[in-house]
Parts: C-alpha cells; structure tokens; sequence
C-alpha cells in the first residue's frame, strides 16, 4: 500500500548490475532498506531474461519503476502515486548523463566516478522535482572528468564544481549556455533512418515502418538562430521535436526554427509508417528443413542484394532463434563468421559487407536431440544491415540551412545518412 | 586515479582513519576525506558515526566540499538531531550569502533536514528566498515550502508560506511558476478539501503562458494541474484544448500522455458535431504511435494507457492495428499487451490480418505468450462473428500440435465460443476428446468437463468420461469438482436410467466427503431438487443459458472514466482507481469526466457544470449515524425464510444452513460498504459532478422538458391533471459509481390518493442484475413501501426498467432531520446499497383537506402568534384564480378569497397524512410578482416544507 501524505516522486535509487549486486544507492528523502530491491530480484528471477524484466513492480509499501540500460538496472522506489512514464524518462535522462560524462554508462564508469554521479543525482533531482537535466547546465555546474583536469585538480586543489549559477538555468532557453565562442563554427546534421520489416516466406512485406531521427552537433558561437527547410516535408507528420524548435513556425510553414544547444543532441525524431515507400534491399533464400524420425535437418540460407540503389549493404548481421531441440549446428559460410550458443539456441552469422559478385552463403547441417520429436517452430530469420548516404523516406533531404547573423560556418550538409535495417523474415 | 581509491581500507579501521582525516588543518586532505564518506555512503555503509566531524567541515569558501557536507546531511540529520542543530547557523549564512547558487543550494538542502527542531529557525531565510530577486532561487524556495510542509503542515500555514507560493504562480518566471504548481499540488494532494490551487479562467491563462516557455519537467506538472481543472463551457474546452495540443509533438513522452490526458478529459465536453472534436481525434493517434517506438519500459506504460484509451474511444486508434503487432525482441511484457490491444481493435475490416498474426504468435516460443496468443484467437471468435468460423479451425490446427499448453489453452476458448454460438461448432467435440487425457490445469479440466456434460446427449461414453475423472475427486481443485458435480447432475438429466449410480456417487462425495462450503451446498440443492421434483430440477439444470457478452474483460465504464482522469498515473498502469492501492482515502479525490455540455441539460444549468465538486443537495450518501446503521442492519433484505425449520433432515438443515449464511454475509458486506462510504464521502463531491446536470433539474428544466415528462406520468397514470399533484422530472438518487453500476433516479407522484415512488432503474454494470428489493428506513411520516420492489425480468446490462411503487404511511415513525429526509436501501444479486432523498412534502397533502370555513377561522385564531411564519413566493405571474386552482391540484384548497386594497387574499386549507391541519394566508398583489404566505400550524416545523411545496407547485 502506498502512503498517500508522503511527498511524491522519486524516493531513492538503486543501481543493480547482471549479477544482482546492488553498487549504488541515492536516497532523496530518508534511506529505504536496500532490502526493498528483494522484490526486484524476485521479479528478475521469475522473468528469466533480464530484459523481461517488468518495469513496474509493486510492493506492499512502495512501487519499483525500472529501466534497463547498458547492463545495468535503474531501480527507482517511490512511495506515492507518480506517472510512471515522468520516472522512467527522468531515469533514462540520468543513463544518459552518465553516458555524456563518463563516455560510457557501466558499472566501472559508476563506480570510478562515485563522488561525481552523487553530486550530478543530487543537482538533478530534488525533492522530487527535477531540477537540471540539460547537459549543457549540468556541465557548467559539475565539471566532467578527464584525465588532464583530475591531475590539475590534485595539484592545485582546485574543484570540479562550477561556482557560479548556470547562464541557461533560467532563461527561456535552458538548453544553451550563454558565451560560446568557437574560432571554427560548425554545424552537422546526422540523419539516421531504423527501417522495421518482416517479411514473409514468400518475400514480401507484411510490416514495415521507419523511424528516423536527426542528430545534431552544433558548434556554433553566440546565439545563433537557425532555420531548416525539407524538399519534402509531407512526409514528415508524426514528429516529436527538441523542446527547441519553435512549434508554431513548424505548424505555419513546415520550416525547423530553433536556437540550437551547445554541441550534440537530437533535434527531431519521426516516424513513417507507410510501407509501399520501403523497398527492401537484400533478399533471403532460405530453406531450414528437420528430418522426421532423424536427429538431424539441414540449414541453407544465402542472402543477396537488390535495388541498392549502387550503394553498399554493409554491417550484415543475421541471428536466429533455433528450437529448443537443436543441440549443435555444422556449418560453413563463405564469408563471414558464425557462432551457435548451444544454451540460448542464438545462431548468430557476422557477414560484413555484401558484393554482389558473391552472394554470401551459410549452409550445413543441424544435429537434434536423439529421441526428441520434429520440431514445429519454424525459426524466423533477423537480418540487420546498414547503407550509408541514403535515406528510404527518400525525397525529404535537408533543404536550407540558415544560421543567421553567424557568418563563415561549415555545415555538414546530411554528413551522414544512416539507415538500419531490422529484417526479420518469417519462415 | 579515480574514486575507486575511496574505497579502500585500512587496517586500522574505516572510521577511525576517516575520523582523523577529517580534522586534518589540511583542506586538500578534507575533501578528500568528506568524499571518501560519500563513497561509503552510496553503497549503503552506515558512516552516521562521523556527523560531527564532517558537519564541522561546513564552514567553508569551497564549493565542492560544501556540496559534498550537505550530502551528508541530508542523508544523516534525521538519525542525529541534536547534531544537526550545529547546521542552522551556516544554513541561515548562506542564505545571505551575494551568489545566488549557494542561496539557493542553502535553501533546498534546509528543507531535505527533516528534524522537528530545525524547522522553526529556517522560516525567516526561506520567506526571504521565496521573495528573491533572483528567480534560481525562487524556484528554489517554492519547491522548499513542498518539504517543509511534509515536516510540519501547520507551521506552513501559520507562516503564511501557501500564500507566498499561491502568489509565485503569477511569476514572470515560467521556471518558477512551474515550481510553484508543482509545490502545491504536492501539497494540496494531503488536503483534498483546501482549495489551494485554485484554479479559474485567468489562473489558467498564466499557467497556458507558463507551459509554453517552461522545461519539460515543469510542462508535465502544468498539464496534470490543467487536467483537474473544469473548464466553464465547451468554448473554453476547446481553447484550452488548442493551447496544450503542440505538446503532443514533444520529445519527452510523460508531457506527451499528460497533454493526452487533458484532452481526451475535455474532450468529453464538445459536442460530437463539432469540426473541431474530429480534428483533436486526429490529432491524438500519431503521438500514441510514436510512444510505441521509445524504449521498453516506455512502451509498457504507454500501452496500459493506450488500452484505457481504446475502450474510451476506439475510434482514435482503429486503422493502426499494424503498429501492436508484436515485434519478435520486444520484452514479454510488451508483448502481453499489445496483444491486448490487438483484440481491442479486431473487426471484421482487419480479423484476417490479426488471425494471421496470432497464429504465428501460437507458435513461439515463450509459454505465457503463446498461452495468451490462443485465448485471443477465442477471443477473436467471440468478439467478430464473420470469423468465428476460421478461429475455431485455426484453433482446431493448434489442438493437433499437441502441445500441452497450447491444447488446454484451445479447450478452454473453445469452451466459451460454445456458449456464445451454441448448436454450431459441436462437431470439433470428438477431436477435443482425444485430448482428455492429457489436460493437467485446472481450468481446462473444468472447461472439458463443462463440455462433456453440456453435450451428453451427443457424446456416446460421456459417463464413461466422467467417471473417470470421479475417481481422483478430492484431489481435484474445487472448480473442477464443481463443474464434475454440475455435469453429472446434467447427464442423469438427459440419460437418467444408465447414470443412476454415478448421479448418487457424486453426491454424497460432494455432501459427505467435502469440507467445501460451496461444493456441499451445491451438492444439497441439487440433490434436494432432484429428490424433490425432478422436472423443476430439469428446468433449472438443463435452462437456456444466456449468451456471453462480447467482451468480458472490458473495465467497468464507470470505473473507465474515472481512469482515464489518471492517464500517465500507476492508476492507470494497474486499471484501478488510487483509492484502491493510496493508503487510506485522505489524499484521494475522485476525479470524473466533465458533463458534456451543449447538450441541453447542462447548458441550462452553467452553475452546477463549473464547479464540479459540489455535490447535489438531495442524491446525498446516508449519512454516519450509529442507529442509522443500526436500524438499516435489522432491515430483512433476504428472501423470506418460510416454513418451520427441521432440523431432522439433514438435506433440509443444509438449505436453511444456506439462506443463513447468505443473510449473514449480506449483513457484512452492508456494514463494510456504509464504512467505505464513509471514508470517501469526499467522493461524492467528485462523483456529484457527474450527475449534476440531471440532479440539479427541479429547480432550472426549461418547461417543455418538464411538462412532457408530466404527460407521460398522465398517460401511465390515466388520470387527469386535476387529480395528480405536480410530479417533479426524476432526479438520479443514487449515481452507478456508488453502487456498483447500479443507477436509480426517481421522484415521488400523488395520484387519487395514493401515493407511489417512480423509479428508473439502470444497469450501467457488465453484469445482470437481478433479486432487487427495497426498504425505508423510519422517516417524519412513516412511509413505507406498499408492496415489494417487482422487477419481473433480471435486469441486462445497459438496460433500465421503470417500476412505480406504491408507498403508503403507516410504517414506523421517527422524526428525521431534514423532516423529509427519506433514507432508502436497494438491494440486489450484487450488494446492498444506500441513499437518501428529499420527497416534496405536497405528496402527503390529502385529498379532504378542505376545512369549513367557520373551523378554519377558529383554529386561525386558536393557534398562537408565534406559530405563524412568513414567507415569500418570488418571481410569480400568476392571477389569484389560476393559483388557486393549480394549488388545488395539489390538494392545497381555497376557502375563501377577499380583496383588500387592490391585492387578492386567499385563505387555504391542507391536510397531512397524519393529520397534520396547516392553515395558509396568501396575499397577492397585481403588479408585485412576489406573493406572500404566511402558514399557521400546530407543528410549525412543517412550514418551511410545506413553503417548499407550494413554491414547487406553484412555479411548475
């Protein structure tokens, strides 16, 4: 039961690694028993796979709200009633932070920097209330670490904590410093499309959809104000913008109006649904066979490219769940390595790059259980690949950039277009 | 180096190292020991032995180190409160301090310290902060009232302090403004009756300013404050609606689901024609898509809300049913409840894809999935009949895989499809019965069993079938063993010359051999009836059952629009209201969607709309007296016990054993029900809202509703309007959300003497409602039913009845405050429910209430000056004449009539059902449209009542 008088919000947070070793806890009102995270562990012990773990766990005097993020647990105890998405997005805003500091977000990088995270939890969350989240204020309060600075620091003595109040806090645009100076501006804009498809036996798509984001690095001295037009904006309906980007302008004129932040972040997400846009660019050949009354089956799959467009299909990864029955897999690729995890039954194949002259092939033979029946399950195919410099939702491409008064800027016009793909092919 | 080096020990001791280090001349050799304790202190090492040591660090110029004390502080001045005294004085410096971020820093980490004695001496540096010139601190200080009211509630108050924080919502600050909502909605949560945020036109303005400019954190808590907020009319709906749907568009997903929130709430008060209602519908679906491509857990809560959303309105979601298939790496839990989803929006437009989808799903490999994926083919059936056909051979196709679970699963749809589409798929039986012996659950067991005995008729070896199953009996569960009692009762029925036998074994297994409460009295009434008549037995064993509804997981409506005020909240991850799982129902308000305005109703009654927590004065919860209580418990609610008892055979002793058990529960239940009453009665407020429009129509119905409403009381009635007295439109007397899903509404009417209760009675629950009975409580006049409550047909969900109910006056008798309070219980299959209403008190006046002309005079007289009381009729055009005869109606008679100075007396007689003689004066002046009574009674407490119902008589 949750006692409805306490203040709300966040009450403490754990962070608990794979093995169920709880290496740090923040408590923003008095302490919580680390005996509380027994319920986790219950509930991580029951979902098997840590990632099935659910997020929201009740206990008979808090609730447990839970992310999983690098390898590590995010366990936050609240005693009152909160939205549950308020908590899980503060949480990732942290894993985030701890990505932005410390380069990494893991158990090591926690624990070697343990003063440091105390003070970046406690500058984040008060009371409750999150109070700075930002990177680019959390930087100007709290210095990050590198090593120059840690060996300054212990022969000067001096701090890794900004004195002074951020100039961004409080403005109407939190997100900025105020006093960036570059001798280089630079601007770069990453498009990254992740195209979901499942295709069935027969090759063709039963579900695809785009999610697509742009990252930004912007290094821009002053205030610059820029503005970002599409040659296709039509497509782009279902957005969710950085609180940067002026709405109204968007809404009027489908123009990208904003005061960007001082270096990296994301400055808009989107998603098309519409499938008859993707055009798949490899195919599978595949034919997984398991003889009756025989522990024994074959396994043949090739994978080849189509309508690439003259680009690259690179970073091929294939992974496939195997039924339970299958003990080892003898195989031979013609390029690439593979690897079968007799305990999960993942048969995980690295390809590389494909060229078309030689299509990549993985064939062999599977051995079973001896005595075990046939098995039913007819394991789908998950096919990652990436292109780079072309985007599947296609005609939009970054129209104009024009950053105001800042004169004599490179901007790295669609620097990078990335496009990932997530195929899973039915059997 | 990195700070895993403060981790390691020494020989010496931890804290005795630490302890020297601390008070080291050195600064550098401080800090460094300060941190070391922190480190300690985040994996969970106790280092509150050091307190005076680090507190005596606190002095200092550098930042870090003073950072790094306050941690400590906040972590450890509870267990050392003498210790922490020390603190204040620094504490009460920085407050002072030119840079505003140590102000500020001083401010927050005072109101972490949660020690009784501090807080007094922090009042006067956190009254100053509040008034900063700088807004960090500001903001700061506002979220600092939040703590210290935790600490100690009425010093905030004393100190002012609610105000100050009411003032910073019209900061220029959005930052600020942000905080202060935030503050006071944590503390309002502790006091649901203050009226802190107090929320109007121009508040709102500010914080629709403030929720542009505002960080996304500070935009959650504006729009969850905007959601408790009631909007005067649907213009104003539909403003607020327009300034908060760009944050749809935001990145951070909480401020997108609580912008979904404030609007599917106002939504509920545009009226459905207008453009822009299809427009806002629109609008909805892409962020609720999008909210589907962020990580997991975000999903998760995302999809509970989504399932809330789709039973509100479905038509938001319908052509995205591709986005809830199940993707094969989502997490278990995500899988779950897509799948959910994806029965939510099955129609015959998209059956195929879904079946398509969950037959592969059948497939997979984890067990809960697939378990799940096979119900929801059943499902499918159940809820889309063009496919009902293709469902039960997908299913068939699973049955043949023999996979354990996936077969058991199939049986038990199939059981259900059974019963929605009987006489159609019966052929699949035999290919179920191969399977029996390999069905281990429960559930299955009994749905297998439920089949065989429904279907004896057709099943050759059914007796076979379950005597095999009779063997392990008291090692089967109790549903199965109830399900075998019942089927075999059902196949003596159909083949009783081969069962005999085995019709006896269950029996006495059941009645003898069980320690099952259920399973013996299921046992005994079976076999009594079979014993007793055995065609009545066939008739009550072998009836028609009713078809299943569609879709029997839907939540509650009532409950459903109480949820979807707590979208984005754990209410709404676990469908439950917050008083189901808040400990304690102070800090609980419950929330309804507004009235839908434009509709005539409401729009002619705009004062009860805004305000929403008024509750309407008569639909009011039965208040908490004890001997109310008392005397409602010795009501007999149950059906009569008839007949002797006799305790000599032991089937006979089991049947009244039965009814008194049923009797004892209900008395149980009803005490439980009035206490949970009593704890919320704030509710009421909430839930008042939801009525108002209807309840508040006596006093503001236009006339036409009104007078239809008459006419069909003169048709049902078949009398003429001279004879009835004025009939009030009914008024809802107990709203769904108070009983279970029961809504009664109602009014009192007098026709040629008698005088009867109309009642509307409502099924807004899921289930069938049926056994309604009613009782008064004792009331001023003694009324009382006349004749039990008859519902004839059990009552089907969504359907109402209309039953008028005699009343007559000779119950027993107790003075009541309101004298015309009347305090009814209804009971029904489900639970005992309770109300109170007000009834005019013309429905008592009799019909041979006129009094001689010479009688009247003298008791006028006879009955002393202070008897008399005056009142005033406002707002009256009609003549002496029409007034008369209108009053008669009613049975107030007119004696005499005078003119006296151009303005019109009338002397009037009426009569009480008690005997009861009110003697009237009514002055009417020509051009005044305000008429003056004057009432002279022996019993003057009558006379404001009996003002009352010439007002309402006279006005209607």
């Amino acid at each position: 039961m949750l006692n409805g008088l306490h203040p709300k919000m966040i009450h403490s947070l754990f962070l608990i690694n794979c093995s169920g070793d709880i290496f740090l806890e923040k408590h923003w009102k008095s302490v919580v028993s680390q005996s509380v995270c027994d319920y986790f562990f219950e509930a991580q012990e029951k979902a098997v796979d840590v990632e099935n773990v659910p997020p929201v766990i009740s206990t008979p005097h808090h609730y447990l709200i839970s992310i999983y993020r690098d390898k590590i647990f995010f366990v936050s105890v609240i005693q009152t009633e909160v939205p549950p998405l308020f908590v899980i997005e503060f949480l990732h805003r942290v894993a985030d932070t701890f990505q932005d500091y410390f380069g990494e977000c893991s158990e090591t990088a926690v624990k070697d920097n343990v003063v440091i995270v105390y003070e970046l939890l406690e500058e984040m969350l008060d009371n409750g209330f999150p109070l700075a989240t930002e990177s680019n204020i959390l930087k100007e309060l709290i210095k990050p670490p590198t090593i120059l600075r840690s060996v300054v620091n212990s022969i000067t003595g001096s701090s890794n904590v900004g004195d002074t109040l951020p100039t961004g806090q409080l403005s109407n645009i939190p997100w900025r410093r105020a006093g960036v100076k570059y001798t280089n501006n630079e601007a770069y804009f990453d498009v990254i499309e992740e195209i979901d498809a499942i295709i069935d036996k027969s090759g063709s798509t039963v579900f695809a959809e785009i999610q697509g984001v742009i990252d930004s690095c912007i290094k821009l001295s002053g205030m610059p104000d820029l503005s970002l037009s599409f040659m296709n904006p039509r497509l782009l309906d279902d957005v969710s913008f950085h609180p940067c980007i002026r709405f109204k302008r968007w809404e009027s004129e489908r123009v990208l109006s904003f005061i960007p932040p001082d270096g990296n972040f994301r400055l808009i997400s989107y998603r098309v649904s519409s499938q008859n846009l993707v055009a798949i660019p490899v195919y599978v050949k595949h034919m997984i066979s398991f003889k009756e009354n025989s522990s024994s089956g074959r396994f043949d799959v090739t994978i080849g490219p189509k309508q690439n467009m003259g680009k690259t299909v690179e970073g091929v990864v294939m992974t496939v769940h195997m039924p339970k029955a299958v003990l080892n897999m003898n195989l031979s690729s013609t390029q690439g390595n593979y690897t079968f995890d007799p305990v999960t039954k993942v048969l995980t194949w690295d390809v590389g790059k494909i060229t078309p002259q030689k299509l990549p092939n993985l064939k062999g033979a599977v051995n079973l259980q001896s005595g075990a029946p046939k098995p039913e399950e007819n394991p789908s195919l998950n096919i990652q690949f990436k292109i780079q410099q072309l985007a599947i939702s296609g005609e939009w491409m970054l129209g104009k950039i024009d950053a105001g008064g800042t004169n004599g800027i490179t901007i790295g016009n669609g620097a990078l277009l990335l496009l990932i793909f997530q195929l899973e092919v039915l059997n | 180096m990195t700070d895993s080096k403060y981790f390691t020990t020494t020989k010496k001791g931890e804290i005795f190292e630490l302890k020297a280090e601390l008070n080291s001349d050195k600064k550098e050799k401080k800090k460094e020991a300060v941190k070391k304790v922190i480190a300690s202190m985040t994996v969970g090492k106790d280092v509150s032995a050091l307190f005076p040591d680090v507190v005596n660090c606190m002095q200092t110029d550098n930042l870090e180190l003073k950072k790094l004390v306050y941690l400590y502080l906040m972590n450890y001045a509870k267990s050392q409160p003498d210790m922490a005294i020390m603190a204040v004085n620094t504490f009460v410096k920085d407050c002072e301090d030119p840079n505003p971020l140590i102000r500020a820093l001083a401010v927050r980490t005072m109101g972490c310290i949660r020690v009784d004695k501090i807080t007094e001496y922090l009042c006067e540096p956190l009254r100053k902060c509040l008034k900063d010139e700088d807004p960090y601190v500001r903001k700061t200080a506002a979220v600092c009232v939040a703590k210290l009211h935790d600490i100690n509630a009425q010093l905030v108050e004393d100190q002012g302090f609610l105000d100050t924080l009411k003032d910073l919502i019209s900061d220029s600050n959005p930052m600020v403004v942000a905080n202060a909502v935030a503050a006071l909605s944590e503390i309002a949560e502790s006091h649901p009756s203050s009226n802190l945020l107090d929320l109007n036109p121009q508040s709102i303005n500010k914080l629709l300013t403030a929720l542009n400019e505002c960080t996304e954190w500070g935009q959650i808590f504006i729009l969850d404050c905007l959601a408790n907020y009631m909007p005067k009319d649907d213009r104003e709906a539909q403003s607020i609606c327009e300034r908060v749907t760009p944050r749809l568009s935001h990145a951070n997903s909480a401020v997108v689901l609580s912008a979904v929130k404030v609007l599917m709430k106002f939504m509920e008060m545009l009226s459905k024609d207008l453009d822009y209602y299809g427009t806002l519908l629109k609008k909805l679906a892409p962020p609720l898509v999008t909210l589907l491509s962020a990580e997991p857990e975000l999903q998760y809560v995302a999809l509970r809300n989504i399932n809330l959303i789709v039973q509100k309105r479905p038509e938001i979601l319908k052509h995205e049913m591709k986005v809830f298939f199940v993707k094969y790496n989502d997490p278990i839990y995500v899988k779950l409840e897509k799948l959910d989803i994806m029965i939510r929006l099955a129609s015959q437009a998209n059956i195929a894809q879904v079946l398509a989808e969950l037959k592969e799903y059948a497939t997979e490999v984890d067990v809960d999935f697939v378990r799940k994926a096979v119900r929801a083919i059943g499902r499918c059936a159940i809820k889309v009949e063009q496919s009902a056909e293709r469902c039960v051979s997908t299913l068939l196709d699973l049955i043949q895989t023999k996979v354990n679970y996936v077969v058991q699963e199939a049986i038990v749809v199939i059981k259900d499809i059974f019963r929605k589409y009987p006489n159609k798929y019966e052929s699949v039986i035999a290919t179920l019965c191969e399977n029996l012996d390999s069905l281990d659950e429960p559930e299955a067991r009994a749905a297998m069993i439920w089949i065989v005995g429904e279907y004896a008729e057709r099943i050759d070896n059914a007796d076979e079938l379950l005597e095999s199953f009779l063997e392990g009996f008291h090692d089967e569960s109790t549903q199965v063993q109830l399900q075998l009692l019942t089927a075999i009762v059902k196949l003596f029925l159909k083949k009783p010359t081969e069962t005999q036998e085995l019709v006896q074994q269950v029996l006495s297994l059941a009645t003898q051999d069980s320690d099952n409460p259920d399973l013996r009295d299921r046992g005994y009434i079976y076999w009594r009836l079979l014993s007793t008549d055995p065609v009545a037995a066939k008739e009550v064993v072998l009836a028609e059952k009713p078809l299943i509804s569609e879709e029997t997981d839907l939540i509650e409506p009532t409950l459903l629009d109480e949820l979807i005020c707590y979208i984005g909240t754990l209410a709404s991850v676990y469908h439950k209201p917050p008083s189901a799982f808040v400990e304690g129902s102070r800090g609980v308000v419950h929330k309804s969607l507004p009235p839908r305005t434009g509709s005539s109703e409401s729009a002619e009654s705009p004062d009860t709309a805004p305000s929403g927590v008024q509750a309407p004065e008569q639909p009011a919860v039965i208040p908490t007296q004890g001997d109310l209580l008392g005397d409602l418990l010795n009501l007999d609610l149950g059906p009569p016990v008839s007949g002797p008892p006799m305790a000599t055979s032991s089937v006979q002793m089991g049947a009244v054993d039965l009814l008194g058990g049923g009797l004892d529960s209900l008395m149980g239940d009803e005490s439980e029900g009035l206490r949970s009453d009593v704890g919320g009665s704030p509710a009421m407020g909430g839930g008042g809202g939801f009525a108002a429009p209807s309840a508040a129509a006596p006093a503001t119905l236009g006339a036409p509703l009104s007078s239809g409403l008459g006419d069909l009381f003169d048709l049902t009635g078949g009398v003429g309007t001279l004879s009835g007295s004025y009939v009030a439109p009914k008024t809802v007397w107990l709203p769904a959300m108070k009983a279970k899903g029961l809504e009664i509404s109602g009014t009192f009417s007098r026709q040629v003497g008698s005088i009867s209760m109309d009642l509307v009675l409502t099924n807004k629950a899921l289930q069938v409602m049926s056994d309604f009975a009613i009782q008064f409580n004792r009331n001023s006049f003694g009324l009382a039913p006349a004749a039990p409550l008859q519902v004839h047909a059990p009552l089907a969900p969504n359907q109402s009845v209309e039953i008028s109910l005699p009343l007559n006056t000779v119950g027993s008798v107790m003075k009541m405050d309101p004298l015309n309070n009347l305090q009814v219980a209804v009971k029904n299959n489900i639970d005992v429910f309770y109300f109170s209403t007000l009834y005019p008190l013309h429905i008592l006046f009799v019909e041979d209430g006129k009094m001689e002309r010479q009688m009247f005079l003298a008791t006028w007289k006879d009955i002393p000056n202070e008897n008399e009381a005056q009142f005033q009729i406002k707002d009256c055009s009609l003549n002496a004449d029409a007034v008369s005869s209108k009053l008669q109606g009613s049975n107030i008679f007119t004696i005499a009539k005078r003119n006296v100075e151009g303005q019109d007396m009338l002397y009037q007689s009426l009569k009480l059902t008690n005997g009861i003689w009110v003697l009237a004066e009514l002055r009417i002046q020509p051009s005044n449209p305000s008429f003056t009574l004057s009432l002279k009674c022996r019993a003057p407490e009558v006379a404001p009542y009996v003002f009352q119902a010439y007002e309402t008589v006279l006005k209607n």
